[in-house]
């Protein structure tokens, strides 16, 4: 230990380069504060280590939000981008969901330009293997070479490369992702520092060689012909597109893999780690839903620089010998080379619940966590704990208040909440199915939700506040005047008669024609002779605002109620055992967890509403106390 | 202003009058909308603290003959406007003035919550927080029947069943929305109606229970059966005296049938009286008497008085088979006479039902059919063909939640709107229902999301 060297002090320094850590690390430098940002390998800086593309449902309006706050997600992608697509556009404009195909190179090279050019920010390749601990709180990080590095917070983004371990098959060894070392030094000395850790597993395909396949196999799977891009700053994106490729399994495949299964690390019981439902290996799929007669895969490229292909789908712990037989039964792949094959990795984390809704962590102050470290998943996700936790740790060293985005405020909020207040069992995935109030934190409104929230911060570049603005007073100018602008029969009759809509006896305004599903504001115009130039981002939220208002204010009151309890904030010095009334059981978890607010306390599983009605008397009581005691 | 709830202030049971209680921001439109007073002038705020007579109407017909007085914020015991219905006593007019307020827009009132507001408000001083603390925490009344918790148990069974029908459709949904590249069966809009009209009627059934009166609270619906003279009257005499606990005696919806209100061992009992009605016509041609068939098809237990100094009449063997699939006791009264009919012949008419041998001229066989009832009831042998579900208000008004978040999104799938409209009111209708259980965890559906469907990458 005493052979330590002294090499310098930081105000932050972030630990790991990947999704998470670039957001942090950039947020704080961008706030002011002096950061160093390490890698084990800066080739793995922004790397895609698993599938290549950005987006998707719940991912796309994550990245969406991470952009309007002014992190650098959408940016990036923009920048890499070789397709992009709209999803799920014959739903509600609530799950409209953008996804994009990146070149991966691309992306991990735009991505560590900005972190190079970025004032404020250091860049070093080095494995981070302790912390310097004292009084309770983080003051510094030590490297496997004996650097010693002084910090007033540190943000831990270890992904999967915490004591990760590879298994392929019955082989297994202590690696990180993608032929990377992993980190294993950290793991044992955090738990010295008072912070649990747990396993979690995830896994990735194989990527095959794109020359040695036969796509005219395969169902060909293009880009949109508009492409939308993901940043507010960006109004087109101009690229030629390049495709993905869908083919299916069949019996063949499935008995292929039957028959080995028992070489898997999954069944093989070499893995303890718990895995995430959603990406379920192939032959855990073939075992949990053995009546399905073929599974989708989707060959994606992994960029414009490489003939390597992705294989959504087939994520497996089969032996190479399998993965290469299975990949010869499926139409398209009879020849495939495997150019790298796919693997299961186990990983340490913590148990997201010892986090405070800042992301600090409850036994070491100043100390934040994001990412899969967190126990999530994706790199959307990463992404946004990244962000928050790059603001935070800002704010702690600044002495701002936390910044805390609640579930009625965006999809980053439910993350967050979701992780620190209920827990997770496996790895994490976002879901519009988990937001509430779904209707009101669509992706095309997170500029309008968000954008003056990032000013705040000081997070928002002068341009992109600007534009806000601007987009921000069209969209009202607008609505006042089709609130205002009355058209008579006269003028709308025949147009009317043509778009197959009913007649109107008496005036009406442009905003209740508009609320007539079969008119969309563009066919309007026909009718609306003095309709100002808008953009068309501008004219969608018409759109939709007016389409959709029942709705909007039926969330609105929605959330009226949820911040009543949200607003009630509890103080971390509160004892609950010394609460009459409440449950033992309440007591404990109140405790244990320390929530922010009411509201959070109510979401915590086994806290009942009774509970809840004692701990608003308890805070009346409280408040009168000191009323009193100031007389 | 908090939202506006109600609840019943005065205790159950008999009293001269009762009085249903409203606080909260809409207290004085609720009020309006339920409310005719004699003078024809609305209700506003200059009529703070007086008394005013008229009658509560639901939908022109009228319900009570009341006294209504409104008080406005602050100067109230929750400081939030309040309302008081004064109506009679008795548990049918004061629980339709209940449940007319929440199907205006009020909502039950928790436990204590009127108190936790005055509170809350800076109305109350903090030497009755530790008080209003225990009402709050207080989990479950003391006095809280056997019966009821038997008859709840079933009414959450039956929701769970229900809810897990609605869990399935929400998976197939919110799996469609959340996965819209992955390879499962599209949901269709058909398909769709078709299982939430499926789900739909079961809450409707449920909720017909309760419409029908048949809320135990009430009373387990109760007729005796029998013909003229074999000592139907005699029998309720004697239950009436026995019980001591005439709790009320309500005019039916029609003048023909008197209901009598009685306890047995906890187990409150509506005993329809059948007896003195039409007494010269037979007793068959009353069952076809529209009300008096209505009132036994609806009985939760029926008891079947014969005359055993009397043959068999052809009346006797048209009510056994009525009977046959019903929860009923026989009673085979004037043991005290010579006997025309024997135990065993009626046994074997109606093999599975309790028989007691009673004489109500000397007293006996009373203390024998309370026991039959209760153990009935306890055993939770009564109900279970009746599906008697509905115990309370709460329950029924969650029901009605649920049942108009059903209807909206029937009515979306009508109009072709996107899957995620619908899926919004599924989950609505999903969480009411399961706060009637004290289930509502959000995470069951991305649990059975990813136990049906098949997702990865």
């Amino acid at each position: 230990m005493s052979d330590n060297f002294y090499m310098g002090t930081y105000d932050v320094i972030v630990v790991g380069a990947g999704h998470a850590g670039c957001e942090a690390a950039l947020a704080t430098a961008r706030l002011g504060l002096k950061t160093l940002i390490f890698s084990i390998n800066l080739e793995a800086v922004a790397m895609m280590a698993c599938n290549p593309s950005i987006g998707g449902t719940g991912k796309g309006h994550l990245v969406r939000e991470i952009d309007a706050l002014g992190g650098e997600m959408a940016v990036n992608i923009d920048k890499a981008s070789i397709q992009s697509r709209m999803l799920n556009t014959a739903k509600g404009p609530a799950v409209h969901s953008l996804r994009t195909q990146a070149d991966k190179l691309a992306y991990h090279v735009s991505m560590k330009k900005v972190l190079e050019s970025q004032d404020n920010l250091d860049i070093k390749q080095a494995e981070v293997t302790d912390l310097v601990v004292e009084d309770g709180a983080v003051k510094g990080i030590i490297t496997k070479t004996g650097a010693l590095y002084n910090a007033k917070a540190v943000i831990l983004a270890t992904g999967t490369f915490l004591r990760g371990r590879i298994f392929i098959g019955k082989w297994n060894y202590e690696g990180g992702p993608n032929g990377l070392s992993a980190a294993i030094e950290l793991s044992a000395n955090l738990k010295k520092h008072n912070i649990g850790l747990r396993r979690f597993k995830t896994g990735t395909p194989a990527r095959l060689d794109g020359k040695t396949l036969d796509y005219s196999k395969m169902l060909e799977q293009p880009g949109d012909e508009e492409i939308i891009p993901f940043s507010f700053l960006n109004d087109k994106l101009e690229i030629s597109q390049v495709s993905c490729w869908l083919t299916y399994t069949n019996q063949n495949t499935h008995n292929v893999i039957l028959q080995n299964l028992d070489r898997s690390a999954l069944f093989g019981g070499y893995i303890e780690g718990v895995g995430p439902r959603y990406c379920p290996s192939i032959e855990d799929k073939l075992v949990r839903f053995s009546d399905k007669e073929r599974h989708q895969l989707f060959i994606e490229p992994e960029g414009l620089y490489t003939d390597e292909v992705y294989v959504q789908g087939m994520s497996s712990s089969l032996p190479e010998d399998v993965q290469e037989m299975f990949y010869k039964t499926i139409p398209g792949l009879e020849n495939a080379k495997i150019v790298r094959p796919a693997y299961a990795i186990e990983y340490d984390c913590i148990d997201p619940l010892d986090l405070k809704l800042s992301l600090e962590h409850r036994n070491v102050a100043n100390l934040f966590c994001a990412g899969q470290i967190n126990g999530s998943s994706g790199y959307e996700e990463a992404a946004a704990q990244g962000l928050m936790a790059g603001i935070n740790a800002a704010h702690k060293l600044k002495g701002r208040e936390p910044f805390i985005l609640d579930r009625s405020e965006g999809y980053i909020g439910v993350l967050i909440d979701d992780l620190v207040t209920k827990g997770t069992n496996e790895p994490y995935r976002i879901m519009t199915s988990r937001a509430e109030y779904r209707l009101l934190l669509r992706q095309d409104n997170a500029d309008l939700r968000l954008t003056e929230k990032g000013h705040e911060i000081g997070l928002v570049s002068k341009e992109r506040y600007e534009k806000f603005l601007l987009k921000k007073e069209m969209i009202e100018n607008e609505m006042e005047r089709i609130k205002t602008t009355y058209i008579k029969p006269d003028e709308a009759n025949e147009f009317l008669k043509k778009c197959e809509s009913s007649p109107i006896k008496n005036r009406v305004t442009l905003l209740e024609l508009l609320r007539r599903p079969e008119l969309s504001y563009q066919m309007l115009a026909e009718i609306d002779k003095d309709r100002p130039e808008i953009s068309k981002s501008a004219a969608q939220q018409i759109e939709i605002q007016v389409k959709y208002m029942g709705y909007i204010e039926k969330q609105l009151n929605q959330i009226d109620k949820f911040k009543k309890l949200e607003n009630k904030r509890l103080d971390e010095s509160i004892d609950y055992s010394q609460i009459d009334g409440l449950r033992i059981e309440a007591q404990q978890k109140l405790n244990k967890l320390k929530p922010e607010s009411v509201g959070q306390a109510s979401r915590i599983s086994g806290v009942s509403p009774a509970d809840i009605n004692v701990l608003l008397i308890y805070l009346e009581r409280e408040r009168r106390k000191k009323e009193h005691d100031r007389k | 202003m908090e939202d506006t709830i109600a609840a019943v202030a005065t205790a159950p049971g008999e009293a001269g009058i009762g009085i249903v209680r409203l606080s909260g921001e809409n207290v004085l439109q609720i009020i309006n909308d339920i409310f005719k007073p004699k003078s024809k002038k609305s209700i506003s705020a200059i009529d703070h603290r007086k008394l005013i007579y008229g009658h509560i109407i639901d939908n022109k017909q009228v319900i009570d003959e009341v006294l209504v007085v409104y008080m406005k914020a602050p100067h109230t015991y929750t400081k939030e406007d309040i309302a008081e219905i004064h109506c009679h006593g008795g548990m049918i007019p004061v629980r339709k003035i209940l449940e007319l307020t929440l199907k205006k827009g009020a909502r039950l009132a928790e436990k204590g919550e009127f108190t936790k507001r005055a509170f809350l408000n800076g109305r109350i001083d903090l030497s009755q927080a530790e008080a209003v603390m225990d009402i709050i925490s207080a989990k479950t009344d003391k006095g809280f029947d056997l019966a009821l918790n038997q008859l709840e148990g079933q009414l959450s069974e039956n929701i769970r069943q229900i809810r897990n029908a609605l869990l399935q459709t929400i998976a197939h949904v919110s799996v469609n929305i959340d996965y819209p590249e992955e390879d499962i069966e599209e949901i269709t809009y058909e398909n769709l109606k078709k299982q939430i009209s499926d789900i739909l009627s079961s809450i409707k059934n449920l909720l017909e229970t309760a419409d029908t009166g048949k809320i135990i609270k009430d009373g387990l619906n109760t007729v005796i059966i029998g013909r003229p003279n074999v000592g139907k009257s005699s029998l309720l005499n004697a239950l009436l005296k026995e019980s001591r606990a005439i709790v009320t005696e309500i005019p039916g919806t029609t003048r023909d049938i008197i209901e009598e209100m009685l306890h047995i061992n906890g187990i409150p009992l509506k005993i329809i009286d059948t007896a003195g009605i039409r007494e010269t016509s037979d007793v068959i041609e009353k069952i076809g008497v529209e009300k008096t068939k209505k009132s036994f098809n609806m009985a939760d237990l029926i008891i079947f008085m014969l005359n055993t100094s009397e043959p068999l009449a052809s009346e006797d063997h048209q009510i056994i088979e009525l009977l046959k699939h019903r929860k009923a006791i026989v009673v085979l009264n004037k043991t005290d006479l010579p006997q025309k009919i024997n135990i065993e012949e009626i046994q074997s008419l109606l093999p599975d039902k309790k028989i007691i041998q009673a004489s109500m001229k000397q007293g006996k066989g009373i203390k024998e059919l309370e026991e039959a009832i209760s153990d009935m009831v306890y055993s939770g042998h009564v109900s279970q063909k009746n599906t008697l579900m509905i115990t309370n208000i709460r329950h029924k008004n969650l029901l009605e939640k649920a049942k108009t978040f059903l209807e909206d999104s029937l009515s979306m799938i009508e109009r072709q709107e996107p899957l995620d409209f619908i899926d919004i009111d599924l989950k609505n209708a999903w969480e009411s229902l399961g706060e009637i259980i004290g289930e509502a965890v959000a995470e069951d559906i991305i649990d059975e999301i990813f136990s049906r469907f098949c997702l990865g990458k």
